[in-house]
């Protein structure tokens, strides 16, 4: 039988155990299509506490962790083990790579960057030619990923091949109040999911699926969600904080969401419109628990969620980010509160769950 | 004391002027319901807010077909409020930015306001981003609404008499024709699911659950289809007043050719007008339908509607009315599909 944890005493904090897991997860290579690394940190987390574990046919690893009490609702809860970063298309030769770029990356954030290849983390470098020799106009240039190539040294030959995925080379930092990574969207969702699995309350059947390919379309929650089948779906991600003051002084009205500021709960994204009363009932949650929250500003961009929500008949679905700097780059920055209060909000919020927030359809 | 039950015509003019975009189609569902509860025997909402009724039972030589016509609208949703009160926001569907300035909104909260744009440069585009609604409020403290509050246009219903004028016959016409066809259709062979669905204008989500938990044989959209009858328009053969349409294709999706040869058998048969409809740009829950589970034949019964997805979308009251004519005369029969 799993191992239970107090569940009614959770509070979440980041001491020496909880960060060197998170490290473990951030620092991994896991790059859609292969997440190979942070799958097998996830198996291993779990081992003691699943019902029943399954890695399904893409690659997503469900867990399910049942209750107790009677007339349990069947929450799935997502988070993506991928992240961005590249592919090795073609060995040119004393080990010079060309790639290109899987997910969303500016390609300004490409040219001079250290970069981990492989599941062996092969230290390269994506060159660029040094400024000596650049002319002012090539200056204003970004490069793309067709004029850059992966760096690692003959000495690496052998070790890189095509097919192989790789990511930035930055490794986790604490700073301060807050944590730099290159993966934070979203290993800290991977981080959380954990911890509610070990964590579970005991008047709900929580689905965890750990789920591939986001990054490229919300691939694998789809048949996640499919195959749990669930009543209530949650996302838990992260999402971009553009809360740096206006240039121009003006009032900086499309911040998306502000560091500092707790969890962003999403109202529609370019993939979900949340539903009004999963919405209600984490806001009724924060008030109560007093976690700080903000509303993630309706935009585009999109989570699982997106697929959960289409599943079979219909699964109303709601989204939750930490707010996080400079995603989808070498190193994203995120306020350490911000992550403890989403994991507070989210585990507070299915203590709550019961099916009569889903009966309120003609009056939200 | 029975209850009286509207006409088609007071339906049309209560649908267009309830608001109800994309995710905030609540207050309009419980007017719909409370309109086919009557004639319906079964009526559920799903677990996105499709409402979905259903009339008959399966018999022999019987097929069960779902129709769809979606209740939501296109809208607005609140991201910011500044200090000044001036609320930002988001598209809720396709808006178009030419529409927008000096529109009027109604919020779901019973808020208006009016929409205001910056100075744009020379050149400039007007993008949503540009714009913002005012509301009267004078600082933010003041505002009635607030991040994720939703709107629509605000336009009361015209009626120019043999041509009607809404906010929203995209696509509460079409709804009010389901809702009239749900009344006159006599149970027959056919076990029929009329589907009020939701967020259709968003990616067509609603009828996308709605059909899987359906299951159906056959899926017919209602939805209304642009016209090529305007000065200096688009070339497109559908014109207003030429009868309802019959969809051959749109970017969506290819209507099933055994559903379209059925529709227009029946047309012919009760000597409607109607006029073949290919659509170079636009989506229809027949898409979602045909895709479901392992597939089902799906058309689309379009109604021609003139500036859709502005304040003012056209449609004509013959075409209408034999729409509902053609429909109800489908779903009578035993379903032919050669």
């Amino acid at each position: 039988m799993a191992k239970l944890e107090d569940t009614t005493k959770f509070n979440p904090r980041l001491g020496k155990k909880e960060l060197a897991l998170l490290s473990r997860l951030c620092d991994a290579v896991s790059v859609s299509g292969d997440e190979q690394e942070v799958r097998a940190i996830v198996l291993e987390e779990l081992r003691d506490y699943a019902n029943v574990t399954k890695v399904d046919a893409m690659g997503n690893v469900l867990v399910r962790r049942e209750g107790k009490d009677a007339d349990r609702v069947r929450v799935m809860v997502a988070a993506h083990m991928d992240e961005v970063g590249f592919m090795i298309v073609n060995d040119e030769g004393d080990g010079v790579f060309e790639f290109c770029v899987i997910g969303g990356i500016d390609p300004r954030q490409l040219a001079g960057k250290p970069v981990w290849i492989g599941r062996e983390h092969v230290p390269g470098v994506i060159g660029a030619k040094a400024i000596h020799l650049t002319t002012p106009e090539e200056r204003t240039q970004a490069l793309k990923e067709d004029q850059l190539r992966i760096d690692i040294g003959p000495g690496g030959a052998g070790k890189v091949k095509v097919g192989d995925r790789g990511t930035f080379a930055t490794k986790l930092a604490v700073l301060g109040p807050s944590i730099r990574s290159k993966a934070l969207d979203d290993r800290l969702g991977v981080y959380n999911l954990i911890q509610l699995v070990k964590n579970a309350p005991e008047n709900v059947d929580l689905l965890a699926a750990f789920t591939v390919q986001e990054e490229l379309g919300l691939r694998g929650a789809k048949i996640a969600a499919f195959a749990f089948d669930p009543e209530v779906g949650i996302a838990m991600d992260s999402t971009p904080a553009n809360d740096l003051p206006n240039y121009d002084g003006f009032e900086n009205t499309s911040h998306n969401t502000k560091l500092g500021g707790g969890p962003a709960i999403y109202l529609m994204d370019g993939a979900t419109l949340g539903d009004r009363r999963l919405i209600q009932w984490l806001v009724n949650t924060a008030e109560a628990e007093k976690i700080p929250w903000q509303f993630r500003q309706p935009g585009m961009g999109g989570t699982d969620a997106g697929s959960i929500h289409k599943t079979r008949a219909g699964v109303p679905s709601v989204s939750v980010s930490v707010p996080q700097r400079y995603l989808h780059s070498p190193a994203g920055l995120i306020r350490i509160d911000d992550e403890l209060n989403t994991l507070k909000l989210i585990h507070s919020a299915l203590t709550r769950l019961d099916r009569s927030i889903l009966n309120l359809q003609e009056n939200n | 004391m029975a209850k009286k039950y509207n006409t088609l015509w007071t339906n049309v003019q209560t649908l267009v002027e309830t608001p109800g975009p994309s995710g905030s189609e609540h207050i309009i569902r419980k007017k719909i319901r409370a309109e086919i509860e009557g004639f319906a025997d079964e009526v559920r909402t799903d677990a996105l807010g499709n409402l979905i009724a259903r009339k008959g039972a399966l018999k022999e030589g019987g097929k069960r077909i779902m129709i769809s016509a979606h209740i939501d609208e296109i809208g607005l949703m609140v991201t910011h409020v500044d200090e000044n009160g001036f609320a930002r926001f988001m598209p809720i569907g396709g808006i178009n930015p030419m529409t927008c300035t000096g529109g009027r909104v109604l919020f779901m909260n019973g808020t208006r306001g009016v929409i205001g744009i910056e100075r744009l440069g020379k050149d400039e585009q007007p993008v949503p981003a540009k714009f913002y609604i005012d509301t009267g409020a004078t600082s933010k403290a003041d505002s009635k609404i607030g991040v994720g509050d939703v709107c629509g246009f605000d336009r009361p219903f015209l009626d120019l008499g043999k041509r009607l004028v809404a906010k929203s016959m995209d696509d509460r016409i079409a709804a009010a024709i389901a809702m009239e066809a749900l009344k006159e259709v006599k149970r027959g062979v056919n076990e029929l699911y009329f589907v009020f669905s939701v967020q259709e204008e968003v990616g067509l989500r609603g009828a996308i659950t709605a059909a899987y938990g359906v299951d159906p044989e056959v899926g017919l959209a209602v939805d209304v289809t642009r016209t090529g009858d305007t000065p200096m328009g688009v070339k497109m053969e559908v014109a207003l007043g030429s009868g309802p349409a019959i969809k051959v294709r749109d970017s969506s999706f290819i209507a099933d050719p055994r559903v379209v040869n059925w529709m227009v058998a029946e047309a012919k048969a009760q000597k409607l007008p109607y006029q073949m409809e290919v659509l170079e740009a636009g989506g229809t829950d027949g898409a979602a339908i045909q895709r479901t589970r392992a597939g089902v034949p799906a058309g689309c019964l379009s109604i021609p509607c003139r500036y859709i997805h502005s304040p003012s979308e056209m449609v004509d009251r013959d075409d209408v009315e034999n729409a509902v004519k053609l429909l109800v005369g489908l779903l009578e029969k035993p379903v032919c599909l050669e």
